[in-house]
């Protein structure tokens, strides 16, 4: 009993510190978030050719990196799932997976809106947007999958084989709409990143590539504590309720 | 060696016995992959000038509609005696068990497709004697089967079924639906080798890439 | 492998018992249906596991049969730890489930003939000409499965989980659906097993039968051994009022 009893202050004491940490990483990404706003919509020039429409780049691109960072995750977190078998992999993929849904639809909303302008309608086959597309029907399939999943472990694991299947299936969609758009339109699509960038651009890309990540490593963190806390309430209940 | 082919002949045995009696695979997904060419020929303009366009979308829709279907049957007809646990308790690999119903899935796509091509050709005035696009045929079947059987073994266990498997594969199954069309499009403009081999290389890659994963992860998705 | 395996069907008086279990849990999401089942069966012995519905007898026998992994503890056959050495493991245990595992458009010899070759069984056709014989089975073993009345298929299914003379059965609620007759052939089956060595674990709702060749009992309630006894020193009448305490609905 004494060491239940130890054991059960321990982890209070981890949540506790775990706490403090996500309360100072809300901080900073609220200002980080601040910062970048004002950097990427204000500070930075507009552009010489797309003028004020090139400043949704400074959003596009980090959510882009984002949505792959957050897949990337879900595939790692998934091989070790099924290797070791501990729930904290499962919860970090899963977290991950919904955090990546939610950005690869703003790629695409970012996307079009960007392309409106530039291209004269909402949606080219570019292989970029053709893969996030495909991307985002995968992980919505892998939500999907989660919800509509046999309980617990089985779950779990059908999940992990499709969040490794899904992210390996990337690249070879990625080439595979390279080889049918130069198929269908000779010579290459010009892409809205075509032109020259100026190195005060690049700072504020590069601030908004790290603001995105810090982020996106908050948002992951309370998503996977809450859901680490709800299996721990579940598993109480079901043990001594 | 023989650890690996007998029981997974066994498995193929099986699958081809219990098609060869009962025919709740191949007739039925025939008869829908005649249905999705006539219902797309209604949907698009049958004129002759059309035809390069539209036949390997038609092929390759039918298809793969199909084989979807095709896939459903092959796990729903283990579940309903309990046949995949029977499978489960024997002492063989589970990348064994995998690749057995694999190829059975496998051989019923293509007996069907090989059935349809004709009807195809007639229709469409399609020209069957391409080898290259054998090959394709050969290698895009492959691996629609090869993630098809994962995502059935998967589909089966859950709520939605019939809705989870197309959506399953489908997104999945994108570059060799791409490779597939192109490739039957190049055939249809009477093109040569060289522009199709570059789609039965991706289609390879595709193949190799999921085929090795798909029998590494089977088993962990047969255990409750 | 293959010697391994058969020294240790022999081997019955090695150390290892035949069926080890340490804090078993099996966690459907957020139900909890083994709440942690420690348990040790040695060789040559029967455990009779009864449990009102509901009560984890058949996820045990799923567990135990490696149909269901565990969520936490351990499942040992023979000393082999039944998730690294799977497939030694699954070659030591038969299976007589609520499902028979046969294909109805197979003939029960097609059926038992296509296991046996997924078990590596040696000589298969004498060995299922005698399960066919024992389970007199003898008459239909050509039929196909389906046109098999439901007693019959269940004969063939413990026929099917017999072929490759496991070490440990594994056994669900199996005279359901079986007459008096098979279930007098399957008792006596089940004790010339035991008598060579070989251990059951089995499920039943009827305390008569269980009683009749358990060395031990148990009684799962709520995903928990709520009790278990060795069969020499135990009440009979005692056990049956308090299994049917243990099943009663309500409070």
């Amino acid at each position: 009993m004494a060491t239940l009893e130890a054991a059960k202050e321990t982890r209070g004491a981890a949540v506790l510190g775990m706490g403090m940490v996500r309360t100072a990483l809300l901080g900073v990404t609220a200002v980080m978030v601040a910062v970048t706003l004002y950097l990427g919509l204000l500070w930075a020039p507009p552009d010489a050719i797309m003028g004020d429409v090139q400043r949704i780049f400074y959003f596009h691109v980090p959510i882009a990196w984002v949505g792959f960072l957050a897949f990337g995750i879900v595939f790692v977190a998934s091989i070790a799932y099924l290797v070791k078998g501990t729930d904290g992999w499962d919860h970090l993929a899963y977290s991950a997976a919904e955090i990546g849904v939610l950005f690869a639809t703003l790629i695409l909303v970012t996307g079009s809106i960007w392309g409106k302008p530039v291209w004269g309608v909402w949606w080219q086959w570019t292989p970029q947007l053709t893969t996030s597309l495909i991307l985002w029907f995968i992980y919505l399939a892998y939500l999907l999958l989660r919800i509509y999943g046999p309980a617990g472990g089985q779950g779990a694991r059908y999940a992990a084989v499709l969040g490794i299947i899904g992210f390996i299936d990337v690249p070879i969609v990625y080439f595979s709409s390279i080889l049918w758009r130069e198929w269908l339109h000779p010579g290459k699509v010009v892409g809205p990143a075509g032109g020259s960038v100026e190195p005060s651009m690049m700072v504020v890309l590069m601030v908004s590539l790290v603001t995105s990540t810090v982020l996106f490593s908050y948002l992951l963190l309370e998503r996977y504590t809450l859901r680490k806390a709800t299996a721990t309430v579940e598993r109480m209940w079901q043990l001594h309720g | 060696m023989s650890a690996f082919w007998r029981p997974m002949l066994a498995v193929l045995w099986k699958d081809l016995m219990l098609e060869a009696r009962s025919r709740e695979v191949v007739a039925p997904m025939l008869l829908f992959a005649l249905l999705v060419v006539v219902v797309f020929t209604f949907a698009v303009d049958p004129r002759p000038a059309l035809v390069a366009a539209v036949a390997p979308g038609a092929l390759w829709v039918s298809f793969t509609f199909a084989g979807i279907l095709g896939l459903t049957r092959t796990f729903a007809l283990e579940k309903e005696k309990g046949g995949m646990e029977g499978l489960m308790l024997t002492p063989v690999g589970r990348d064994v068990l995998y690749t057995g119903k694999l190829l059975g899935s496998f051989l019923f796509m293509l007996l069907a497709e090989a059935v349809m091509l004709p009807v195809f050709a007639a229709l469409f005035n399609f020209p069957l004697l391409v080898p290259g696009f054998w090959v394709l045929l050969v290698l895009a079947t492959l691996g629609f089967a090869a993630v098809g059987v994962i995502f059935s073994a998967m589909a089966v266990n859950t709520r939605a079924r019939e809705i989870m498997l197309p959506v399953l594969f489908f997104p999945i199954a994108v570059p060799v639906i791409i490779a597939a069309v192109q490739a039957t499009g190049s055939v249809v403009r009477g093109e040569g080798w060289s522009e199709y081999s570059r789609w039965i290389a991706l289609t390879s890659v595709f193949d190799v890439v999921f085929l090795a994963v798909a029998a590494t992860t089977f088993g962990f998705v047969l255990e409750e | 492998m293959d010697t391994k395996s058969a020294t240790l069907h022999q081997d019955n008086t090695s150390a290892s018992p035949a069926l080890e279990v340490r804090g078993l849990v099996k966690s459907y999401g957020a139900h909890l249906a083994l709440k942690g089942i420690d348990l040790v069966l040695p060789w040559g012995q029967a455990l009779a596991m009864f449990g009102p519905n509901g009560s984890g007898k058949t996820t045990l026998i799923k567990v135990l049969a490696t149909l269901a992994r565990p969520t936490e503890g351990q499942v040992r056959i023979a000393g082999l730890d039944q998730r690294r050495h799977a497939a030694l493991a699954r070659r030591l245990i038969g299976v007589v489930g609520h499902n028979t595992f046969l294909y109805d458009d197979l003939t029960a010899r097609e059926n038992l003939r296509f296991y046996a070759r997924m078990f590596g069984v040696t000589k298969p056709d004498e060995r299922i000409a005698g399960l066919g014989e024992a389970l007199g089975l003898a008459l239909h073993l050509d039929r196909r499965v389906r046109t098999l009345s439901h007693g019959l298929q269940k004969r063939v299914g413990i026929a099917r989980a017999l072929l490759h003379d496991p070490s440990l059965l594994l056994l669900d609620e199996p005279e359901t659906g079986l007459d008096p007759e098979a279930a007098a052939l399957l008792e006596s089956l089940l004790r010339r097993h035991l008598e060579r060595g070989g251990s059951l674990v089995f499920t039943t709702h009827s305390v008569e039968r269980g009683l009749a060749i358990a060395s031990r009992v148990a009684v799962l309630r709520e995903g928990r051994i709520a009790y278990t006894e060795e069969r020499a020193s135990l009440d009979v009448q005692a056990f049956q009022e308090l299994y049917q305490r243990f099943t009663r609905v309500g409070p």
